[in-house]
């Protein structure tokens, strides 16, 4: 790789854009930078950044699961029922937990046994998960949550002596275990391998089916916690709570560089650019940006991500043709 | 089959490691909805309201509404911004693009970095906003709820259009007057299970009890879903089903313009009163063809001056939301707060040809 393109790696792009975002955001707008705006743009992120992590490991073996804000619109849902009929929460949070696992396994036994493409089975499920979680709850909304816990995951309470909220540095917990997975195991070599050239993986002695398997229940797994904390953090559940959320925490890690088409990419990148969308948004608010022009910025950065290395490497490829038929001095 | 072993047996042990947790965690005793104890922070300590207090200057309001590209709520939060100016203060409208119970949370965080000395929202879910606006209340910011109101405890007022009882009963006095009244009527809902329609329709029921509607029947409560063609659809049923009908209320806007389309062009048009509750530019074209004579809703350009003008009086300190102080909307004249911080807009606009083309909404 030249230095040229090292520098332009798309990560490293969005890591420089996240620190531009903030020493612009601390400079220009009153308010940016103080630790209660930052907790609640932080927190505000929670559930985007949990479901990203999953996805990232996902989208780098070539698969992908848009099944997973359906999933927690369908724990949100049951957790609301089930308080509604008096169950303890300690129980109730399992329970979701485990039907999380059930959701990503049926996704994952049909990409794996069936052989199904990941895109159209999790299109599927994603309607089935959001089906299952207006029969269980309805139209109604349950609100009642003990206070103990919804402190838990709102931003009035952060980590003692910091302005990070707890799910927040839950995220950041997760994040470092998914980057060791990612970019410190072998496991997380296959991952690549898989995204890159699945039947020459399969052929190299990986087990593809099993590690794609895995993958599918982790991000059930914590979609459904995600769609506790949301429930949690808002104080009420419902049946379309995250509704649309999948297509934000796909554009998050594509900003952060994560090739779709997969095999390329890094965990830092993708937190960089989950990051990036949330500080953005809340600068942008803060400046009484209206909410469409920022779904039209948030849709230009993610154009840029997809082609800026393309123009990279058309780039190289030049300076390499030019380096090559220039005379011998 | 060797690989296939392997990863049944791992993903049974995941499960049953998970199952087996549950079970421990059913075994102590958990918080449960009736072991949990309320929520006893209270409201926000109150000031004593002074009514003789000048509306402060250079209020900044800042209207919160259930999205920003919904008319109708861009001609209430407007209205707003313009009263706002009138008391030398300045609004802005500021909101998300979609209706989610969670899209408003963040712009309530932005306000309160912002130092706004009032908030008016129009809530999507009633509880999903209440964390960031008792952070707002703690920082002696006023929040206001206008139009859809939030959980009783998340704001100092509400604002609400028109009364329950009074928009029920008024559709009854209306159509006995245009049917002298006597005749079959019948009702065109919203969806089965519509609170607001619902407690309306409760009303309607209560009126056509009084003596002086004894020769009037109301013959079937029918539901169109807020969906046109199924509204539309439901309308000719009911023509079909009762040839003697004379009337149809629709308290929606939907079930309204369907019911006046079908009527318009059936030979029912003139012999069939349909009233209700719907907006002016979709109801233009039946009044002016005659199948319509006055349908009724609230203006919502007064309910966002009063809005504004409801937080100014809180800012400024003429009243704190106790109910029974008044305080002065401006050309609106004198309010009295009512329960739980409610404040009626007031009798519903009552929409006809003579004053149609006034409003554009």
């Amino acid at each position: 790789m030249s230095p040229l393109a090292k520098l332009l790696r798309w990560d490293s792009v969005v890591g420089a854009l996240l620190v531009a975002v903030f020493l612009v955001g601390t400079g220009t707008t009153d308010g940016f930078a103080d630790t209660a705006n930052l907790s609640a743009a932080l927190n505000d992120i929670a559930e985007v950044a949990l479901i990203a992590l999953p996805m990232t490991l996902l989208v780098v073996a070539g698969q992908v699961d848009l099944s997973v804000a359906s999933m927690l619109g369908l724990s949100s849902a049951l957790a609301g029922s089930l308080w509604d009929a008096g169950w303890a929460f300690e129980l109730i949070v399992p329970v979701c937990l485990l039907v999380g696992a059930l959701g990503g396994l049926l996704n994952g036994w049909l990409v794996t046994r069936v052989g199904l493409p990941s895109l159209a089975v999790t299109i599927g499920t994603l309607a089935l998960f959001r089906g299952l979680a207006s029969v269980v709850l309805g139209t109604k909304a349950v609100a009642d949550f003990p206070e103990s816990y919804a402190q838990w995951a709102t931003y009035t309470q952060t980590v003692p002596g910091t302005f990070i909220p707890y799910p927040v540095a839950l995220f950041a917990v997760l994040a470092v275990v998914a980057a060791v997975v990612l970019h410190g195991a072998g496991f997380g070599r296959s991952l690549f391998a898989i995204g890159a050239q699945e039947d020459a993986a399969y052929f190299a002695g990986i087990r593809v089916k099993r590690i794609k398997l895995a993958l599918f229940v982790v991000s059930g797994t914590v979609a459904s916690f995600a769609g506790i904390v949301y429930t949690l953090r808002y104080g009420s559940a419902r049946a379309d709570n995250g509704f649309g959320l999948e297509l934000v925490v796909i554009a998050s890690v594509l900003l952060g560089g994560i090739d779709f088409d997969g095999g390329k990419g890094t965990l830092g990148g993708a937190v960089a650019g989950v990051l990036l969308v949330g500080l953005l948004r809340n600068l942008l608010t803060l400046n009484d940006v209206s909410s469409e022009i920022q779904v039209v910025v948030t849709g230009v950065l993610l154009i840029a991500s997809v082609l800026t290395p393309r123009l990279v490497a058309v780039l190289t490829e030049r300076r390499h043709r030019r380096a090559a038929t220039e005379p011998v001095p | 089959m060797h690989l296939r072993s392997r990863t049944r047996r791992s993903t049974l042990a995941a499960v049953s490691a998970v199952s087996a947790l549950a079970v421990t965690l059913a075994g102590c005793s958990g918080t449960t909805k009736d072991s949990a104890a309320k929520d006893s922070t209270g409201s926000v300590a109150k000031a004593s309201a002074n009514p003789d207090a000048a509306l402060k200057k250079d209020l900044k309001l800042a209207f919160l509404p259930k999205q920003i590209n919904n008319p109708y709520e861009k001609i209430v939060d407007e209205a707003g911004i313009e009263a706002a100016k009138e008391f030398g203060g300045t609004g802005k409208e500021v909101g998300p693009s979609d209706a989610s119970a969670s899209s408003q949370v963040s712009y309530i965080n932005t306000l309160i970095q912002q130092r706004q000395d009032a908030i008016l929202i129009a809530a999507n879910d009633p509880n999903a906003v209440c964390t960031p606006l008792k952070t707002a209340m703690k920082q002696d910011i006023k929040v206001v709820a206008y139009d859809s109101d939030t959980a009783k405890d998340c704001r100092q007022l509400f604002i609400n259009q028109a009364s329950s009882e009074e928009i029920g009963r008024s559709q009854v006095r209306n159509i006995a007057e245009q049917l002298g009244h006597k005749g079959e009527i019948a009702i065109l809902s919203a969806t089965q299970n519509a609170t607001n329609q619902n407690t309306w329709i409760e009303f309607m029921k209560d009126e056509l009890k009084k003596p002086e509607y004894k020769d009037m029947k109301l013959v079937k409560v029918a539901y169109g879903d807020d969906d046109d063609q199924k509204s539309f659809q439901e309308t000719q049923g009911l023509l079909k089903a009762y040839p003697n009908l004379k009337g149809i209320i629709s308290p929606t806007t939907v079930g309204i313009a369907a019911a006046a389309r079908y009527i318009s062009s059936s030979s029912y048009k003139g012999k069939v009163v349909v009233k209700g509750l719907g907006t002016p530019n979709q109801m233009r074209k039946y009044v002016k063809d005659g199948t319509v004579e006055q349908f009724a809703l609230w203006n919502p350009k007064d309910l966002g001056y009063l809005g504004a003008y409801a937080a100014a009086a809180l800012a400024s300190g003429q009243i704190t939301g106790t109910e029974g102080e008044k305080f002065k909307a401006g050309r609106l004249g004198e309010y009295t707060i009512g329960k739980d911080g409610e404040i009626i807009l007031g009798p519903p606009t009552v929409f006809d040809k003579s004053n149609i083309d006034q409003f554009d909404f």
